[in-house]
């Protein structure tokens, strides 16, 4: 597998991330590089073998349905929330206009 | 019923429809949070860390928004994957803090099922299978308001990493009304189920109406999906009208474009979001923070000793083991509510009549559906008005039952009840019609005799004048008469 100069941009713009042409070009042979390195993994006969998912055998815990049961994962915390935002006005953040 | 057709310039043309169906998961707290789901709160008052999105928060599935979808796919008889996985939606919008949404497209938590609706409001034996191909677990997005602000759009999370189930259908029906009896059956088994409220104006419940058109018989066309249709009657137009304009631009020579559209309700038309276009490469992977989803037979065991009565089955009981009309059956299984309250008062009158259930059902049925609602309605007042309790309602229809009130005083006793300052149990008693047969005839005697003339018309053929004199007996009785022996003993002396 590998990926183009065409790829690459797509991928940026749905990313919403905004890429030089020259960057663009660097970038190209950078991704194909980890693409080879990753795609060596193809090379092991995994024919039959379950794909891992942890290297201890574990499940997925499950939460009860308790609001703010632990205060680092519940809401409530507005201010914090909204703390680090470019902008935020009467409780919302803001966003440069996006309109359908 | 005769099959829906669109009569085009080039002749006839069939419509295909298929309903992605989102439906909010009824819980405390959000998905993968602590976060608190109720609506209408202050904006980003019920946003945590992970529902923001902040670098280094971890997702903790709730168990409860996993039963609940798991009781859901029983409902529609389908099969549960005990080994499921979420996945990664990617597309960058500004009500997705993630970047991502959390979803299950390879491994969803609910396969195949179906559902039978009913396809003509006169016959509820006249049913259709629609196919289910699956339910899947996601989260909801954030809510952007784009016009309180000239500039910016203001983003409220509050909705943010709520649990949706989505519930996607074949593409098994074929007219406006199939679409919306589906839509409609759906939002009457979760209610049943209690996995979601159903409130499609709060947003509860929202549908994506894939349709496309074609001539009978031959494959499918291509298809449009119209976004966040959010009422039966909204989902049946889009059908309609998305169809009709189909059939336009291919009798014109035109192509279907596969896109993505929306229904503007106030023109009655469906219109592009061109601007969705590339959105559809959403690069899809298995989420990395979270472990396959693996439930045990004790899980499954629990959600499906926990559900509740269905409708149709709720429909047949009331059929054959309470001897209800088919229409009566119906109408109280429609929602989730009414059949609560039948329940609730047919059991209250059975206990308190000393009767079984069957023997009352139908004067319960009767009250409830017709002559209640009739009192409400003529007063604008609400079902849930705190005079029309079980109590007054036990008492009205179980004097009615043992014949002590006559069915018209019992509205009447109902009606003052809920208006006025009465005392219940009193009125009750001072209305208690007279079994009396002795104080009946005195009655009937002196009709007789103050209309003489009348009972010669009688006896000489104009039996209509019976009316007459049950009416002018009762009156004289101020209503108190038990109507069947006024009937019996006006019967026996007119001769």
């Amino acid at each position: 597998m590998s990926v183009d100069t065409a790829t690459v941009a797509k991928i940026a713009s749905l990313a919403r991330i905004k890429v030089t042409d020259s960057d663009l070009e660097a970038m190209v042979p950078e991704l194909n590089g980890i693409l080879a390195w990753v795609e060596q993994l193809g090379e092991v006969d995994v024919t039959g073998i379950e794909p891992m998912t942890a290297v201890i055998p574990n499940t997925l815990r499950l939460r009860d349905d308790v609001v703010n049961a632990d205060p680092l994962t519940g809401g409530g915390i507005r201010d914090q929330v909204l703390a680090n935002a470019p902008a935020a006005e009467h409780g919302f953040f803001g966003v440069p206009k996006v309109i359908e | 019923m005769s099959e829906y057709r669109i009569q085009g310039a080039t002749g006839e043309w069939e419509v295909v429809i298929g309903l992605e169906v989102h439906a909010q998961v009824t819980s405390n707290a959000k998905l993968f949070s602590g976060a608190a789901t109720a609506f209408g709160a202050e904006p980003n008052a019920q946003v945590s860390l992970v529902d923001a999105a902040m670098p280094g928060m971890l997702p903790v599935p709730n168990r409860e928004c996993i039963r609940q979808a798991v009781r859901t796919g029983m409902a529609i008889n389908a099969q549960i994957n005990k080994w499921s996985r979420f996945d990664r939606k990617n597309y960058f919008y500004a009500d997705l803090p993630q970047g991502y949404q959390i979803s299950q497209l390879y491994h969803p938590l609910v396969g195949e099922g179906s559902l039978e609706v009913q396809v003509d409001e006169k016959n509820p034996e006249s049913t259709k299978t629609i196919g289910i191909e699956r339910i899947h677990v996601e989260q909801d997005a954030g809510k952007l308001m784009h016009d309180q602000h000239p500039t910016m759009s203001y983003v409220d999370l509050n909705r943010s990493g709520v649990a949706l189930m989505e519930i996607v259908s074949r593409p098994d029906m074929r007219s406006p009304a199939e679409a919306g009896a589906y839509l409609a059956k759906l939002r009457q088994i979760v209610r049943y189920v209690g996995s979601c409220d159903g409130n499609m104006d709060q947003g509860s419940m929202r549908a994506d109406v894939n349709v496309s058109v074609r001539r009978p018989g031959e494959p499918f066309g291509t298809r449009t999906e119209t976004k966040n249709v959010n009422s039966v009657r909204f989902v049946m137009a889009v059908v309609e009208q998305e169809a009709k304009r189909q059939v336009g631009v291919i009798e014109d020579g035109g192509k279907i474009v596969q896109e993505t559209r929306l229904y503007d309700p106030d023109r009655n038309e469906t219109r592009s979001m061109r601007s969705k276009e590339d959105a559809h490469d959403y690069r899809y992977f298995p989420d990395p923070d979270l472990l396959p989803l693996v439930l045990d037979d004790a899980f499954l065991d629990e959600c499906r000793a926990s559900l509740p009565e269905l409708p149709d089955a709720k429909r047949h009981r009331y059929e054959t083991a309470l001897g209800l009309s088919a229409y009566n059956a119906n109408a109280l299984t429609a929602d989730v509510e009414t059949a609560r309250q039948f329940e609730e008062l047919l059991a209250s009158v059975a206990s308190a009549a000393g009767k079984a259930d069957a023997d009352v059902a139908k004067r319960v049925a009767n009250w409830l559906l017709s002559e209640r609602p009739g009192i409400l309605n003529a007063h604008a007042l609400p079902a849930d008005h705190a005079k029309n309790s079980l109590e007054a309602n036990t008492a009205i229809v179980v004097a009615t039952e043992a014949g002590v009130i006559s069915g018209s005083k019992a509205k009447e006793i109902f009606e003052s009840h809920l208006t006025s300052d009465i005392d219940l149990a009193a009125e009750i008693d001072s209305n208690k019609q007279t079994t009396d047969t002795g104080a009946i005839e005195a009655a009937v005697d002196a009709v007789l005799a103050a209309n003489a003339d009348k009972v010669e018309q009688y006896r000489g053929g104009k039996e209509a004048l019976f009316g007459f004199f049950v009416g002018q007996t009762m009156k004289a009785m101020a209503g108190k008469g038990n109507p069947q022996l006024v009937n019996q003993v006006l019967k026996a002396k007119l001769g």
